[in-house]
């Protein structure tokens, strides 16, 4: 296999994987902060065991975000040398702003929460979780400004064959980061809530041993949850509109739009023939594409074709057309899902407010296994938007070919991804098994021992 | 000075941050089939690092992504070249913090000695590899004219440079013992100290000779970028006194003298670089200098700002967080998890 191909499939398992557990973090962190505040607030038991047990869960999720960031770190390194030197004077950048600023904070003020519990007064105990939650995010608006580099190059000059600053504020204020970071932040929240709606229905439809700490975080994930998801849709929505103006090849690819249209016509489902750019079978709602484009009925949406020709005369020959039928599901799952995960929490919203919670009311279960459906959402959208940057690596700047590591053979790239592959797997399976066993028993958490005013001289959670 | 030297010592100096910090936790982690006996030691000392070892382990980070964006053909060179050396310290480190998280959620025996040996496996092999990558760094490697490295994985493995890893690894397991018999107390304090006097020989003879390999061989002295003159004899003194307050049972002085050796014994190294970042053992002129390496002068300057707004707030946070676990864990610590 080519070398390129390689590398693509390795920073797709590390990064898919790495984010598989970063958007808890983003969230989670945000909503026990808050938990913990209102311990502070309130001095109400029942938040201080929420803070301990969704903290706890925090913990081993975190872990794995954190192992599986220091790969990220590197890889550039490895895989993509050619790239990382054409860009390093602008995406090095963010990068070290962000372990500089982001991680440091993060790092330090977890490992103090974590064994702080007595050393701290209880404000200051809380403050800790807020800056693991600031540090958290702002991690990640780091990192996307990196990101955005890559789908809209501004800020740089080309000298001597590389993209070298000139402006380090168009840098950061990219026009892409203020769609992308408040969507990416938002969907973190909404991810934290549904993992709470979830292992909260969980507990709440077996017992009524935790009922009232149960209870209360469902209603917390509920409030916090609907807002998050009608954020994310309309973030969601500002992106597709951002994306038109630039990069309007990856809409077409994931509308299966071949053919420039006015007013466009949304696909509701397409069966396309890829090779030969056209629909064996469409079902399309007239205007819709237009609407979420430009906000009103008309407009017009350019189509593959259109697109392809007038990169050609732009940027030379070749092929500009990312694989269509990848960018069109993915963007329908997101989408999807996001449907769904609206009328959920929306749901979930009326239960919260409305009757006990503990009557078991009807499709409490379903929650349980609402729990992917943001995982898989994301993972979706980071897909659309990297995939359907195709053939560039840097947006109109530098195409995937050629930006790998000329010195890396296909046989060193096919070790290295076997073993991230299978040592994430393992770990995969570990994280969750210890998840599952914490979630379902909150007794684990220290929440029992420091009840009761007998605590034993050592405990050893866990034991 | 201009901002490439600028850059150059800041890097040297978030890799001597790390050394010194996640030094002693790598210590502590290869100390750990050693010294603990039961479980419960095992906790106590995983403890003592607990709340640190993330942080420390961000220099590293930093490191990287400082030398991304300050010399980005340093960055792509390096580890493009010293790939599967990297990758193995990538699962070293990545299969190491897990383990910390996850060897006390369960109580299985099996369970726990498999995330122990991932702790001992992921401290002493990043000890070792980071050793051998210094020491290549010393040493030259193959690097052509388009700044890519040509060797393989076991042109790496030459004999002084794994006498530059064994070097790191006593050095870093007497710091590591050291910091051990400094925030412990009772039999495994005791054990600890004896473990300090123990290593405190190999920590002195095998860095000894790898100092005095390096200035007597053809790639060494000859090729100086700066005569580093005193500084590696303030590293061998400092090493001498470590000794001197072991047996005088000062943990905090030999703490202090073990980490001063390998600031001084770092900055050696990064001295005998410059101006170079990587050498060149096809031609001097294909090595890479903090000049034909570098970014944009407008990118050094952008980061040198930032760089220095930030690294003292990381410093003095960091430090507070050692402040608030300063005491000796007891048996009679409430032990988180
Ligand atoms: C809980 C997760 C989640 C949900 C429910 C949605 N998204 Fe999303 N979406 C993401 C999580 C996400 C993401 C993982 O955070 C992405 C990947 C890159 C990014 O910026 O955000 C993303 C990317 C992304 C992009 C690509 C941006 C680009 O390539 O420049 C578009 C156009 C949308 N989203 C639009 C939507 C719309 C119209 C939604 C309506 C329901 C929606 N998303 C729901
Ligand atoms: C914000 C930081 C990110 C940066 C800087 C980044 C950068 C890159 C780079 C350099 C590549 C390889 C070149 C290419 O194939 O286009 C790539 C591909 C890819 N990335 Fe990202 N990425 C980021 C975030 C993510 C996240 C969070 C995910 C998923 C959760 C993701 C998913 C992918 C996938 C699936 C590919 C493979 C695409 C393909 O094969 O064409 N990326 N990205
Ligand atoms: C491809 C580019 C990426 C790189 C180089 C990268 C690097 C890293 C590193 C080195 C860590 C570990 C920090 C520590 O030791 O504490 C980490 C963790 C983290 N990263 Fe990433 N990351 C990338 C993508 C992303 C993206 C796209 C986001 C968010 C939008 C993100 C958010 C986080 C967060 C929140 C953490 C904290 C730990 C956790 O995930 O649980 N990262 N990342």
């Amino acid at each position: 296999m080519d070398v390129t191909i390689l590398a693509r499939l390795q920073f797709a398992v590390t990064t898919i994987y790495h984010f598989f557990f970063v958007p808890l973090t983003l969230g989670l962190s945000v909503l026990v902060a808050i938990m913990e505040t209102l311990y502070v607030r309130t001095n109400k038991d029942v938040y201080r065991k929420m803070t301990k047990f969704w903290g706890k869960l925090f913990i081993i999720n975190f872990a794995m975000g954190v192992v599986t960031g220091i790969v990220q770190e590197f890889q550039f390194g490895m895989n993509w040398s050619e790239y990382s030197r054409f860009v390093g004077d602008i995406f090095g950048a963010p990068l070290a702003i962000e372990a500089l600023a982001a991680f440091f904070l993060e790092s330090t003020f977890l490992g103090i929460w974590i064994f702080g519990w007595d050393k701290l007064s209880k404000k200051q105990h809380a403050s800790a979780m807020w800056l693991v939650a600031f540090a958290s995010n702002l991690s990640a608006l780091w990192i996307l400004i990196a990101n955005s580099f890559m789908q809209q190059p501004v800020g740089y000059v080309l000298n001597n064959g590389r993209a070298e600053m000139t402006d380090f504020f168009a840098v950061i204020l990219n026009p892409n980061i203020w769609t992308q970071f408040p969507h990416v932040f938002i969907s973190g929240l909404a991810t934290g809530s549904f993992f709470i709606l979830g292992i909260s229905a969980y507990h709440l439809l077996r017992d009524k041993k935790f009922a009232d700490m149960f209870t209360r975080s469902f209603q917390i994930a509920a409030a916090i949850g609907i807002i998050a998801t009608i954020g994310v849709i309309m973030t969601g929505h500002s992106q597709a509109q951002h994306m038109v103006q630039t990069q309007p090849m990856k809409m077409a690819a994931a509308e299966a739009l071949w053919e420039s249209e006015d007013p466009a016509a949304m696909s509701l489902l397409t069966i396309g023939n890829e090779k030969e750019r056209r629909d064996v079978f469409a079902i399309r709602i007239p205007s819709a594409l237009s609407l979420l484009a430009y906000d009103q009925l008309t407009g017009e949406v350019r189509g593959i074709n259109d697109l392809q020709a007038e990169y050609e005369q732009t940027y030379g020959p070749g092929d500009y057309v990312p694989p269509v039928a990848i960018s069109y599901w993915s963007f329908r799952l997101m989408v999807g899902i996001g449907t769904l995960m609206l009328i959920a929490v929306g749901y979930a919203l009326l239960l919260a407010m409305g009757e006990q919670l503990e009557e078991k009311p009807r499709f409490m279960k379903a929650f349980v296994w609402f729990i992917p459906l943001p995982f898989i959402a994301i993972s979706s959208g980071w897909i659309l938007t990297e995939v359907g940057r195709f053939p560039w690596i840097v947006f109109g700047l530098m195409k995937i070919d050629g930006a790998t590591s000329p010195n890396v053979t296909p046989g060193m790239l096919l070790t290295t991804l076997i073993g991230f592959t299978l040592v994430y797997g393992v770990l995969m399976v570990a994280d969750i098994y210890l998840l599952l066993k914490y979630a379902k028993n909150p007794e684990f958490t220290d929440i029992v021992e420091m009840e009761s005013s007998a605590a034993p001289a050592v405990s050893i959670v866990g034991e | 000075m201009d901002l490439n030297i600028l850059w150059f010592v800041l890097i040297a100096v978030l890799y001597i941050g790390f050394f010194v910090l996640e030094g002693f936790d790598f210590g502590v982690g290869i100390l750990l089939p050693f010294l603990g006996k039961d479980d419960k030691n095992r906790r106590l000392i995983i403890n003592t690092i607990g709340p640190h070892w993330d942080g420390n382990e961000v220099w590293l980070l930093t490191a990287g992504g400082a030398t991304f964006a300050a010399f980005p053909h340093w960055y792509a060179t390096f580890f493009s070249g010293f790939y599967l050396a990297l990758f193995l310290l990538l699962l070293a480190l990545i299969i190491r913090g897990v383990a910390f998280e996850f060897r006390s959620k369960d109580d299985h025996p099996k369970w726990r000695a498999l995330w122990d040996w991932c702790i001992f496996i992921g401290s002493f092999l990043p000890a070792l590899l980071l050793g051998v990558a210094f020491a290549n760094l010393l040493r030259g490697v193959p690097i052509d004219d388009s700044m890519n490295y040509v060797g393989g994985f076991w042109n790496l493995l030459n004999p002084y440079a794994l006498v530059g890893g064994l070097s790191s690894v006593a050095l870093f397991t007497l710091h590591g013992a050291v910091y051990l018999s400094l925030k412990t107390s009772d039999d495994l304090m005791a054990r600890s100290r004896k473990v300090a006097n123990q290593l405190w020989l190999p920590a002195v003879i095998l860095p000894g000779i790898f100092f005095v390999w390096t200035y007597f061989s053809p790639q060494g002295y000859a090729r100086l970028g700066i005569d580093p003159g005193m500084i590696p004899l303030v590293a061998g003194a400092a090493m001498l006194l470590s000794g001197y307050f072991l047996r005088k049972k000062q943990e905090g002085w030999a703490f202090g003298m073990t980490a001063v050796s390998i600031i001084f014994a770092v900055a050696t190294i990064f001295l005998m670089l410059f101006p170079r970042v990587m050498v060149s053992s096809l031609s001097e002129t294909f090595s890479l200098t903090i000049y034909n390496a570098s970014s944009s002068p407008y990118t050094l300057k952008v980061m040198s700002i930032i760089a220095i707004t930030l690294v003292p707030i990381v410093l003095v946070y960091q430090g507070w967080s050692y402040w608030v676990f300063r005491q000796r864990l007891t048996h009679q610590s409430e032990l988180e998890y």
